[in-house]
Parts: C-alpha cells; structure tokens; sequence
C-alpha cells in the first residue's frame, strides 16, 4: 500500500519502511500541527461550551441537593428529639398523677381506718367498764361473804373454847382485820 | 506491512518504526499540511470519543449519574481539583483550556492502545505544539500579568548573594528546557512502548521464542496501560506547575 510513496516521500523506502525515525521526518511536520490545532480547538469549544458548564452545573445541582436532604434530616431529627420530649414529659405527668391517687386512696384509707378503730375503741371501753362493774360487784360479794364467815367462824371459835364474847366486839375486831 | 515483520533471506527484520509513518488516508499522494491523513482519522475518533463522554453521556444531566456520566464527572473533579490546588482559586478560569490538553492526551494515548491504531501523542511534532504553546502561553500570560517582575522568578532572593547570580543562569535555562522535556517526555514515553511491543511482536515471528514474546508484548502492554494514563496526568500536572509560576512568580 505504501509501495508508492517513495517517489514522492524522502521518509519512506521503496519497501515502504520508515527511514529514521518517522517522528522527524520534516515533510509530515505540517500536516500534523495544522490536524492538531483543528481537534484542539473542537475539543476546546466541545469541552468549554458543552460539556463543562454542563457537568459543573450537574455537579452544583448535586452538591445542594445533598445540603438540602441533610437540612431536611436535621429538622426530622429535631422533631424526632422534641416528640421524645414530649413522651417523656407525658410520662412523667402520668407518673405524678398516678402517686396523687395513690395517696389519695391511702388518706382515704387511713381515715375510714382511724374511724373504725375509734369505735371498736369506744366498744372496748363500755365493754370494759362492763366488766369492771362485774367484778367490782363480785368482789364485794365475796368480801361481804368473806366477813360473813369470819364473823360466824370466830363467834364459833369463841363458843368452843368457852369464851363469851359480845357480837359486836367480835365484829369490830374482824373489820380492824379486814382493812389492814 | 505484516509481512515486514517476519522473516526475510533467512533473518528477522524488525520495522518497529513503521507503525509511525504518516500516511494519506486517501489515494497516495504527497502528504500536505491539509491531507487528511492517518493522524486526522485518529485525532478525529479522539474528538468522537471525547464527544460521546462528556457530551452524550451526560446529555441526562441526572442527579443520580449513569456510570458514563459518573467517569465524565470524575475526570472534571480531578482536572478541577489539580488545577484549584496547584494554581490556587486564580487558576480555575484557565481550567478549560487544561481540561482539554487533559483529555485529549489521556484520550489520545489509549486510542493508541488499540492494536493498528495509530498513536498521534507519539510524534514530537505533536507534543511539540503542546508543550511550546504551554510554554509561549504561560510565558505571555506572566508577562502580562506581572509585567517586568515576572523576571524576579529566576532572582532567588534568599539565596546568598554570590550564588544568585549563577543560580539566576541555571534557573533561565530550565526554564527554556521545560517545553522541550514536557513534549519529549510525553513523546518518548509513549513512541518507546509501542516500538517495544513492535519489537516483541518481530520475535514472536520465531516458534521458539514466540511463547516468550507474546508474554512480552502483554507485559509491555500492561506497563503501556499505566503509562498512557501516567503521561496524561504528568502532562497535566506540569502545565499546572507553569502556570502557577506564571500567576504567582515569587515563590
């Protein structure tokens, strides 16, 4: 393909093989400065018109959405903080209210209490009075008695052992007795 | 031109230059500044294939990116990035102008991969356009700028007084063979590889060897890989470098 050229190219050889390097060979110098200036000015205006104002733009657009989505996750956040408050705040008022009946229903509790033991007191007492009257009533029977059959025990005594003694004598003796 | 590469009168003969011959794209005749030739065809589906990456591919515009779009995004973050934080904020309205040198060496050099392309990024007349105008421009541009102080960048004032002269000298000089590094940094680099894997491919012509020079050829290939991306970005990176020298002259 290349058998031609070497009629007209000092750079190639009739077997069309380079001769020196290819890279200094002055008649294709030109050719390749004017094809490299015409691609770099179309990629010049490719990249400064199209391409990089567009993906600077996309990249911009980016970079706020990012800002925007992280604002929006820290005002979710504090809500998240203040519906937490709030619960906690819920909890602890139901937790006052329940101790206020607590000690409602125990005041209440304690007064039935006090008013029930005040008259199971008051029962006590009379029942008590009661039966201190009883055995008051008892115990002055049984004194009486007591002195009954001294009184006949001594006067008996006396009897037996010959001794003539008046009643009344004999009962002022039993009673000096019965008191000391 | 397969035929170059085999055997002939009982040798190998390697033609690895061959593969950076300028050739018409139309009949043969002689190649003038406006031939369309095998280079226009081969910067021509660079401009297509830039096109269909950040053109195309973001036609969308999503927020959410296609994975095309996403690779167009990438490379504008990292130019950006590069050219922010090499240049400073100054920088950044000569973005364009480096996105485009960026891309069309990155481009370029893995359309050069492509077995029978041909790789424009290889000939010096190429990459000698890029980095003289990097040059001219960044040197007008520094000029223009900072007027006759611009000088001050060779005058090292916190150098000792006896050296400054002489470090003034080394400094003119580097700064004149900057544009002819940059260009037959990228040249070289990228002319070597493909002559090397010409060469394997010669000796693949051998059965014996020719287990051995295919594994070379995907060995270079793969060095060839990180190259072509590695010379786009140290390209990059200088032209950077430059044109910070040029905003900002007093380091």
């Amino acid at each position: 393909m290349a058998t031609q050229t070497h009629d007209i190219s000092t750079c190639v050889d009739a077997g069309g093989s380079a001769i020196g390097m290819p890279q200094l060979c002055a008649d294709w110098i030109p050719n390749q400065v004017f094809w490299l200036i015409i691609t770099l000015i179309v990629i010049y205006f490719v990249m400064s018109r199209i391409a990089i104002p567009r993906i600077g733009a996309v990249l911009a657009e980016r970079s706020s959405t990012i800002t925007n989505d992280i604002a929006a996750a820290e005002e979710l956040k504090e809500k998240a903080v203040a519906a937490e408050a709030a619960y906690q705040k819920a909890l602890a008022d139901a937790r006052t209210q329940a101790n206020e009946i607590i000690a409602a229903a125990k005041a209440e509790i304690q007064t039935e209490l006090d008013a029930e033991l005040a008259k199971a007191d008051a029962k006590i007492s009379v029942k008590a009075a009661e039966s201190e009257a009883a055995i008051a009533e008892i115990r002055a029977g049984a004194v009486k008695s007591v002195t009954a059959v001294a009184k006949d025990t001594a006067k008996e005594l006396l009897k037996a052992m010959g001794g003539t003694v008046d009643a009344k004598t004999v009962t002022a003796a039993i009673n000096t007795r019965m008191k000391g | 031109m397969a035929a170059d590469a085999t055997t002939q009168e009982g040798g190998l003969v390697f033609h690895p230059l061959d593969q950076f011959i300028v050739k018409p794209m139309f009949g043969d005749g002689p190649i003038m500044w406006y031939t369309p030739t095998n280079v226009t065809l081969w910067m021509g589906i660079a401009i297509l294939a830039i096109i269909g990456l950040f053109v195309l591919s973001t036609r969308g515009r999503a927020t959410i990116p296609t994975r095309m779009q996403s690779i167009a995004e990438l490379m504008y973050g990292f130019i950006y990035k590069m050219v922010e934080d090499v240049t400073g904020k100054d920088g950044v309205k000569y973005f364009p102008y480096i996105m485009t040198l960026f891309i069309f060496i990155l481009v370029a050099n893995y359309l050069a991969l492509i077995p029978t392309s041909y790789s424009p990024t290889s000939m010096i007349a190429v990459t000698a356009v890029l980095g003289f105008g990097v040059f001219i421009v960044v040197t007008i541009l520094g000029f223009v700028l900072n007027g006759a102080s611009f000088l001050g960048m060779f005058w090292m004032k916190d150098a000792p007084a006896i050296l400054r002269p002489i470090i003034a000298v080394i400094e003119v000089i580097s700064y004149f063979v900057r544009p002819v590094s940059h260009s037959i940094r990228l040249a070289g680099n990228i002319m070597a590889g493909h002559a090397v894997i010409k060469v394997f491919a010669g000796f693949a012509a051998l059965t014996l060897v020719s287990p051995v020079a295919i594994l070379g050829i995907t060995a270079i290939y793969g060095l060839e890989v990180l190259v072509a991306g590695i010379q786009a970005y140290v390209f990059t990176i200088l032209t950077c470098v430059y044109l910070k020298d040029a905003l900002h002259p007093h380091h």
